[in-house]
């Protein structure tokens, strides 16, 4: 009985929480999934059936495989365990196959995935220091993380309702993160490298990494000021380090290299002929790009500025992923988000390096060159790397709201340990995962998306109110009203929307309230991010790498 | 809610008793039966109007010509019509009063020690076994029915946690066929796991086997005076629960994977509610000791104190 006891977990709260989420991605299986299902098993079959020289030239389908290598191996292996369940799912002409063994597979596929992302949550919080040790259990910051990690709303329902496999992606970035934070950095670099050939979506946090290995890794010791001492570069730990990026680059693009096919497999992964929006608007900057541009061109059509003759008809709203141009403000094309990006990341740089610092102005320095010219370690690190997603988010091409969980879970890790990150947290992720809800449009999946959204809410702005009491309120007013906002938004657009005469003339009107409401909300919690990185106390003494 | 009926009023008669009939209890006796009395003749009153209507009414709520029991529940006579086919060879009256003379039989011990002690411990627990001993002997018991002897167990939950989350895991095992049909396998699955570890990590029930902890202590005791080597009885307990958790399991998995043999296409849903009825009756037993001794134990606990 005793050994039953053990393994039943008594009193284990993480196996607990671990497992308790798992039973409920269980209930989720039946619910509706949308065409990342078939997308996903097309790559089954792709992978399964055709010789590797074919997975990235195949058009059978129209969801073709736009993942690196790593990803396509991936689905590989999964192919000889779903051949176990139903072999009709990998052939490569039964489009939109989902018999209800080839449903099982795939969802069980996430679930089971997703052991390593609770083994990444595992490492994480071993990272996190109880600040106090006698509170009580759900007043512990390693409890708050691992349900703010593992029970993330954003997640399941991307994850085990939408579908797809972002599970143990997340997985491995956290896994990484928290390397770093042990100072195990060639395993952090290495997980990092190996998660960029898995999804190349992760590119967009790349900087942070780079820079941070290079100054913390590579150059060994500092002066006493916090600035590098540049004889101490080590040349072994660079070398080193490239070559655990390259091999792994080698293992992944090498066979497509010996094919000749990367032009191929390259014009897969980036496919700019996609429009700068998505078909539902990310609420990122260019949402609230369009909408002003979509109010200048009604205003001047309504003012006689424009001529209607000159303005393509029902541009951006309609849904549809194309190339469009704005009518008013200047058309934007990939160079310039790509330059947006990076001035996000690297601003000020002129500033930097030609004037020279007085002392009152050591504390204030932009993200990248903060973890350049002052590293505070790790904590430096993850919030360069959260703002680097955030900004990627905000002025990326083509950037689908999901990427938003980019910027979520690292920045969940923060907001265990400051007030001023917790209140920043809040914001981006209650509006983060409001702007997630067009994803799941079906009317049986409304009361489960609105509970579980309430609960994820409700307990995350409780437990870090609860966790920060001591410290002045996480809200201000304003805040508090905008995010109160959200409840009435979800009404109009859900309940009263479907039963006015508006419906048939502006059917997309919900989607850009929804899109332009949040777009308000995440640059806001951007801008604070910003303010914080580049404002933070100095630290002081330097910290001896 | 007959099911209840009986502890509802055994108690309130302890109650009235205890106060002294020839007082303030003889008040309280009148004043609950004025109320009883009153309640029952507004909900009737449209249907006193005539003969017909009233008997009417009752053969509706009473469908004694159902029979015995339908389709399969973890019922004794189900589980007994498997070796004897007792619907077919009694007649219906003589099917009737066998029930009602079991199902009152069954419950009469609880409810007198109720009626001469009533306590909050002892009131749930007689709501327990009375309504046990209906689900298992009465006249045409639905499978749903369990839960009315599901309720009052999570009542005592906190008290008895181990047998209880024992007990409250066969019940939704005994409703698999019913679950079946609706095509609920995966969820109830899901939600009998997730409240099995919800009770494992909030009562710690598996710490909670000893003899103390499941009441058992008085009931040893006594044993223990004509058998001095009944020092076995935890452990025991413990090695049903096993049994009958694999058993569980086993079936479950056996019902959702194989096809039952062709001469016999019931065989699973009868074995469920076979296994299911064993269990019941071991709660029966269980629960019925557990009220006989109790309150021998809290007199004597009085006494010392």
């Amino acid at each position: 009985m005793a050994a039953f006891t053990i393994a039943a977990g008594t009193g284990n709260w993480f196996s607990a929480l671990a497992l308790g989420v798992t039973l409920l991605k269980c209930l989720l299986i039946p619910t509706y999934h949308s065409t990342d299902f078939e997308v996903h098993r097309n790559w089954l079959a792709i992978t399964h059936s055709l010789p590797i020289s074919q997975w990235y030239y195949e058009a059978t389908s129209e969801w073709t495989l736009d993942y690196p290598p790593f990803f396509a191996w991936f689905e590989y292996i999964l192919s000889h365990v779903a051949k176990y369940f139903d072999q009709e799912m990998l052939n490569v002409r039964n489009l939109n196959y989902s018999s209800s063994r080839t449903l099982l597979f795939q969802r069980f596929s996430v679930i089971f995935m997703d052991v390593l992302f609770v083994y990444a949550v595992h490492e994480c919080c071993k990272c996190i220091d109880g600040k106090k040790v006698g509170k009580e259990l759900t007043e512990k910051p390693k409890f708050i993380l691992s349900v703010l990690l593992m029970w993330n709303f954003g997640l399941l329902i991307v994850d085990h309702i939408h579908f797809q496999y972002n599970g143990f992606l997340f997985g491995l970035m956290l896994l990484s993160i928290a390397r770093l934070f042990q100072k195990r950095h060639m395993e952090g670099a290495f997980f990092f490298a190996v998660l960029l050939h898995f999804k190349h979506i992760y590119l967009y946090v790349a900087p942070a990494y780079g820079v941070y290995l290079l100054r913390s890794y590579c150059f060994t010791a500092n002066k006493p000021d916090g600035s590098v001492r540049w004889n101490s570069f080590s040349f072994v730990r660079v070398i080193s380090l490239g070559l655990v990026v390259f091999l792994v680059s080698a293992l992944s693009l090498g066979p497509f290299l010996a094919l000749n096919q990367l032009p191929q497999v390259f014009s897969r992964l980036f496919p700019f002929k996609r429009g700068l929006c998505h078909a539902y608007w990310a609420p990122n900057f260019w949402a609230l790009y369009n909408a002003l541009d979509k109010v200048l061109s009604v205003i001047g059509l309504k003012l006689k500025f424009l001529d209607p003759n000159n303005i393509p008809k029902a541009s951006m709203t309609s849904g549809l992923v194309q190339q469009f141009q704005h009518t008013v403000l200047p058309s934007v094309t990939p160079l310039t988000t790509l330059i947006c990006t990076l001035i996000a990341i690297l601003v000020r740089t002129q500033q930097m390096i030609l004037l020279p610092q007085p002392p009152e102005y050591q504390g204030i320095q932009p993200s990248i060159f903060c973890l350049w010219f002052k590293p505070q370690g790790p904590r430096g690190f993850l919030r360069c790397l959260t703002l680097c997603a955030l900004s990627s988010f905000m002025f990326g091409w083509h950037v689908h709201e999901k990427a938003i969980l980019l910027a979520i879970l690292p920045m969940s890790l923060l907001s265990v340990q400051k007030a001023g990150d917790a209140s920043i947290f809040l914001i981006l992720t209650t509006t983060g995962h409001y702007s997630l809800f067009p994803l799941l449009f079906t009317a049986p999946e409304l009361p489960i998306k609105i509970l579980l959204m309430l609960l994820f809410t409700i307990y995350s702005i409780s437990s870090l109110k609860t966790l920060f009491r001591k410290e002045k309120p996480l809200f201000n007013w304003m805040e508090t009203f905008y995010l109160l906002g959200l409840g009435p938004l979800e009404v109009c657009c859900e309940f009263v929307f479907p039963f006015t005469s508006w419906k048939v003339k502006y059917p997309f009107l919900p989607l850009l309230l929804t899109s332009v409401y949040c777009a308000v909300g995440i640059t806001y919690a951007w801008f604070k991010l910003y303010v914080s990185v580049l404002i933070d106390p100095p630290v002081g003494k330097t910290k001896k790498q | 809610e007959l099911y209840h009926s009986l502890p509802f009023f055994c108690f309130l008669l302890g109650k009235c008793f205890k106060k002294g009939l020839k007082g303030k209890g003889f008040v309280l006796l009148v004043k609950l039966a004025c109320t009883v009395v009153a309640s029952f003749v507004l909900c009737w009153l449209p249907f006193f109007t005539e003969r017909e209507q009233t008997l009417q009414v009752l053969r509706r709520l009473f469908p004694v010509d159902r029979g015995l029991f339908e389709d399969k529940v973890a019922n004794i006579w189900c589980s007994f019509n498997v070796f004897l086919k007792i619907r077919d060879i009694l007649p219906r009256h003589i099917q009737l009063i066998m029930s009602f003379c079991f199902t009152f039989l069954s419950l009469l011990p609880a409810c007198i020690r109720l009626t001469l002690q009533p306590s909050s411990k002892g009131f749930r627990l007689t709501l327990v076994s009375c309504a046990l001993s209906f689900f298992l002997f009465s006249f045409q018991v639905h499978e749903k029915s369990i839960l009315l002897v599901s309720l009052p167990v999570c009542l005592v939950l906190s008290e008895i946690p181990f047998m209880s989350t024992w007990f409250l895991l066969v019940s939704t095992f005994s409703l698999l066929p019913l679950l079946l049909k609706d095509e609920l396998l995966m969820p109830s699955v899901v939600t009998t796991m997730a409240f099995f570890i919800a009770c494992v990590t909030s009562f710690s029930i598996f710490e909670k086997t000893s003899e103390e902890e499941l009441q058992l202590k008085s009931f040893s005791i006594s044993v223990r005076k004509y058998l001095p080597c009944f020092t076995f009885l935890s452990r025991m307990i413990q090695y049903l629960f096993l049994i009958s958790v694999i058993t569980m399991v086993l079936l479950t998995l056996m019902t959702v994977t194989l096809d039952p043999p062709q001469k016999l296409p019931d065989l699973f849903s009868v074995l469920v509610c076979f296994v299911s009825c064993l269990n019941f009756l071991f709660f029966l037993v269980y629960f019925n000791i557990i009220i006989m001794w109790d309150s021998k134990s809290g007199r004597n606990q009085k006494k010392i104190s």
